[in-house]
């Protein structure tokens, strides 16, 4: 490592910001992907592999990723639900990648939530 | 850049490594590579986490669930479970000891819960070895802001308004520690840190070093600037080697990031640090015997004045700081006086560490606000003693400190109120006793220590905690005298009042505070014969209760010498001629039907012992017959 000024040091820090949104919390934004056998089955990792691209793309620290078991309603599977700080959380079903890539501008971005995807708005815990 | 959906930290402490870390790391890296999710998690390896007795542990995070006892042929079940269906693995997951339940999230167990991480903050949290982590987490930044926005006396006066105290063991303040050698007019001065951390049972300062070391390194860089001292030393101890090999790496990173050396951060100011391997003898830890065991000579204490602010190492002005002081010194630079005292007392401000160990349900390093009741300590954090034993004592401060009675464990955990009762705070040992503890071969653990490691300089200490050792010693083995507590009392006074360190000024405290608050134990082995934890082999007999026992036989399996004759329903004998006193039998009994009764003795048990036919079936605790 060269010298560093102090400058170097809030820039490393800039640097490691998402890392530490996943440890420490603090993040705007969670997406859950339901990866039951029949998630994954239908498709639930194409739809977590695109997600992780866009965020990626756009060189997101406040957005976390996580995954959880069957949410119950396999039919309807792939699932996810977006949830931004201090809004409802929303259910997305039938999912593929593209209709995440569109998930991701519309409602993880801009705010808005993609109700044509949208399976159900309301609470449901998921850790 | 590289994302990650989720950060695996798993434990590299000392603990951990021990409990098979190291293979569980292959295990996870080999199948998180075989199901394609390399670039989705990151394996980080941490310092300790502080729940050793439960290791390896792995926290995930975001989920931030929390799993233990990890062993390599969970992992391809964990991996998939977790990582691929997104469905924790219980099996692995924290559980309350009495419920079987699982506990999802690590803020909701209790031993986690009531804590607050200050020392500690980056426990766990991040990979020691990257010194890029450390300065993720506003690591570095105190010492910038120290360096170009404050004076020594800028810094000093935050130091002292916050009201930090020494850590290492004597609680002195270390803002008008700083502010004696700032004030002395020398060309050269030195920083040091002091990670000799010789009480047994101890290990707060071997995880800090270990899991965070460049906080020990910044703390050092504000001290040495306070104070106008351009070189350090970290005194640290050879058997702690996963430490030495951390921090001397982070000097390296620190050194080669100009956070170290000469010119630092191009502010003009230079410290250059090095790390001193001590051999491990306790007194070394005092800080002039530390101070010449640097200098190469043998480690012994000399009387003071001169204070080493004045004359330290190499007769320069010095400032020894404890590791775990030096540690909290950043976040009060960055956050101010009012942040620090925002918990604690007046006199004992902020948090201090504590490791829990002995006989207590959760055995790990802690780290809580001052002021806090033991109580809370002991029972929200550690979850009181051990299924079916009763607390008995909680010693504090190790060889230097005492035993704290179940009558006094409300007292809130401060330097002053922690002293009245005879022990001292220390440097954070906190060992817990429960009934099969005796407390006069507690008292002789703590004299064997102190006696062997005395360097001898002074008669009181060299002699005196040999003759202490040796009445403890009668009295355990059933030589003890009547006039022995007293003359064990008079001559503890006279060694705290005649020794020169802190070693033979402590020396005593274990024996003056088990006196104190467990006086009837010493008159029972004294003049009863008869040590009712069943420690003392010559102080015992043991007894099978015919009315409770059930004739399962596990004694009679279980006893190393043959002693215990019996059939299916017919209750237990012990036959004393072959008894060896080895207590195997009372450990086994699952039905608490075997008795300690005095040596030799003879007589009507059940009179002797108050059970009458009444009190033998409603099965009272074991021990306190
Ligand atoms: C016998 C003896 C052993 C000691 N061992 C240690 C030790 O292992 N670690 C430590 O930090 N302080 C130890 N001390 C206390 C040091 O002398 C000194 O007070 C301390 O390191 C100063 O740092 P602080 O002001 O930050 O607590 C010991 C003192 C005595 C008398
Ligand atoms: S273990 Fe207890 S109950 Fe069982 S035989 Fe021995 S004394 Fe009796
Ligand atoms: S104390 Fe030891 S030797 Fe004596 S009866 Fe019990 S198991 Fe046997
Ligand atoms: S070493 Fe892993 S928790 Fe202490």
């Amino acid at each position: 490592m060269p010298r560093l000024t102090i400058e170097d040091l809030k820039k490393i820090k800039e640097k490691h910001r998402a890392d530490f949104t996943l440890r420490e919390g603090g993040y705007r934004a969670k997406v859950t992907v339901h990866m039951g056998t029949c998630g994954i089955a239908a498709g639930a990792r194409n739809v977590m592999t695109a997600l992780m691209d866009e965020i990626t793309k756009a060189n997101l620290t406040d957005v976390i990723i996580t995954t959880s078991g069957c949410a119950g309603l396999c039919a309807r599977e792939p699932l996810a639900t977006v949830e931004i700080m201090d809004q409802p959380p929303v259910k997305y079903c039938d999912l593929n990648d593209d209709k995440m890539r569109v998930i991701f501008k519309e409602h993880i971005m801009g705010g808005t939530p993609v109700e044509k995807y949208g399976l159900v708005v309301g609470s449901e815990t998921t850790y | 850049m590289e994302k990650f959906r989720a950060n695996l930290m798993l434990c590299a402490g000392t603990g951990c490594v021990a409990s098979g870390s190291a293979k569980v790391h292959a295990a996870l890296r080999d199948e998180i590579k075989k199901r394609g999710l390399e670039d989705e998690l990151k394996i980080v390896l941490t310092g300790c986490n502080g729940y050793c007795a439960e290791g390896p542990v792995m926290a995930v995070y975001p989920d931030e669930i929390f799993y233990q006892k990890l062993t390599v042929e969970d992992v391809p079940t964990l991996v998939e479970e977790h990582f691929l269906k997104g469905r924790p693995y219980q099996k692995l997951m924290f559980k309350e000891p009495e419920k079987k339940t699982a506990i999802p999230l690590m803020k909701d167990i209790p031993f986690f819960k009531h804590q607050v991480l200050r020392v500690l903050r980056n426990k766990g949290l991040i990979d020691p070895e990257k010194i890029e982590e450390y300065i993720a987490r506003d690591g570095y930044l105190a010492a910038a802001k120290a360096l170009t926005e404050m004076t020594s006396e800028d810094i000093i006066k935050v130091i002292k308004d916050s009201g930090v105290r020494g850590r290492g063991g004597a609680g002195f303040p270390t803002g008008m520690k700083w502010e004696f050698a700032s004030k002395v007019k020398s060309d050269i001065k030195f920083m040091l840190c002091n990670g000799d951390e010789g009480d047994p049972g101890a290990f707060m300062d071997r995880s800090v070093m270990e899991a965070d070391p460049h906080s020990v390194i910044e703390g050092m860089i504000i001290g040495a600037k306070a104070i106008g001292a351009h070189h350090g030393f970290i005194y640290v101890r050879a058997e702690y080697p996963l430490a030495v090999q951390r921090l001397q790496l982070a000097i390296d990173q620190a050194t080669e990031a100009g956070l170290l050396g000469k010119n630092i951060l191009d502010t003009g100011f230079d410290f250059v640090l090095e790390i001193y391997l001590g051999a491990g003898a306790f007194v070394c830890g005092e800080e002039t015997a530390l101070m010449r065991s640097i200098e190469g000579k043998r480690g012994m204490p000399r009387p003071r004045p001169p204070f080493p602010a004045v004359k330290g190492l190499w007769d320069k002005p010095s400032v020894l700081n404890n590791v775990e002081t030096l540690a909290q010194i950043s976040p009060i630079i960055l956050n101010g006086a009012g942040w620090y005292r925002s918990l604690g007392t007046e006199k004992s401000a902020g948090t201090k560490v504590f490791a829990l160990t002995g006989a207590i349900s959760n055995v790990g390093l802690v780290e809580v606000p001052m002021g806090i009741p033991l109580r809370t300590i002991i029972y929200d954090i550690g979850g009181g003693p051990k299924k079916g034993r009763t607390f008995k004592a909680v010693q504090l401060g190790g060889p230097s400190g005492g035993c704290i009675p179940e009558s006094l464990l409300d007292i809130p955990v401060t330097y002053e109120d922690i002293q009245a009762t005879g022990a001292i705070v220390g440097s954070g040992g906190m060992v817990v006793m429960d009934d099969n503890t005796c407390m006069v071969g507690t008292a002789k653990f703590f004299l064997e220590f102190t006696a062997d490691e005395s360097c001898g300089k002074c008669v009181p200490c060299r002699v005196g905690t040999k003759i202490l050792l040796d009445i403890l010693t009668d009295i355990t083995e059933g030589k003890g005298k009547e006039s022995d507590i007293e003359t064990l009392e008079d001559l503890a006074r006279d060694i705290l009042a005649s020794s020169l360190c802190g070693l033979g000024q402590t020396a005593p405290n274990p024996i003056l505070t088990t006196i104190k608050y467990f006086r009837d134990e010493y008159e029972s082995h004294i003049v009863h014969k008869w040590c009712k934890a069943g420690v003392c082999r010559d102080l015992t007999t043991f007894w099978i209760d015919e009315k409770m026992c059930k004739a399962c036989g596990a004694c009679l399996r279980a006893c190393p010498s043959k002693a215990i004759v019996g059939e299916k329903k017919v209750p237990h004998k012990i036959i004393q001629e072959l008894c060896v006193n080895c207590r195997t039998c009372y450990d086994t009994c699952k039905f608490n039907s075997i008795r300690i009764l005095p040596a030799g003795f003879e007589g009507d048990p059940y009179e002797f012992l108050g059970i009458g036919a009444a009190a033998a079936t409603t099965g009272e605790k074991k021990g306190d017959a």
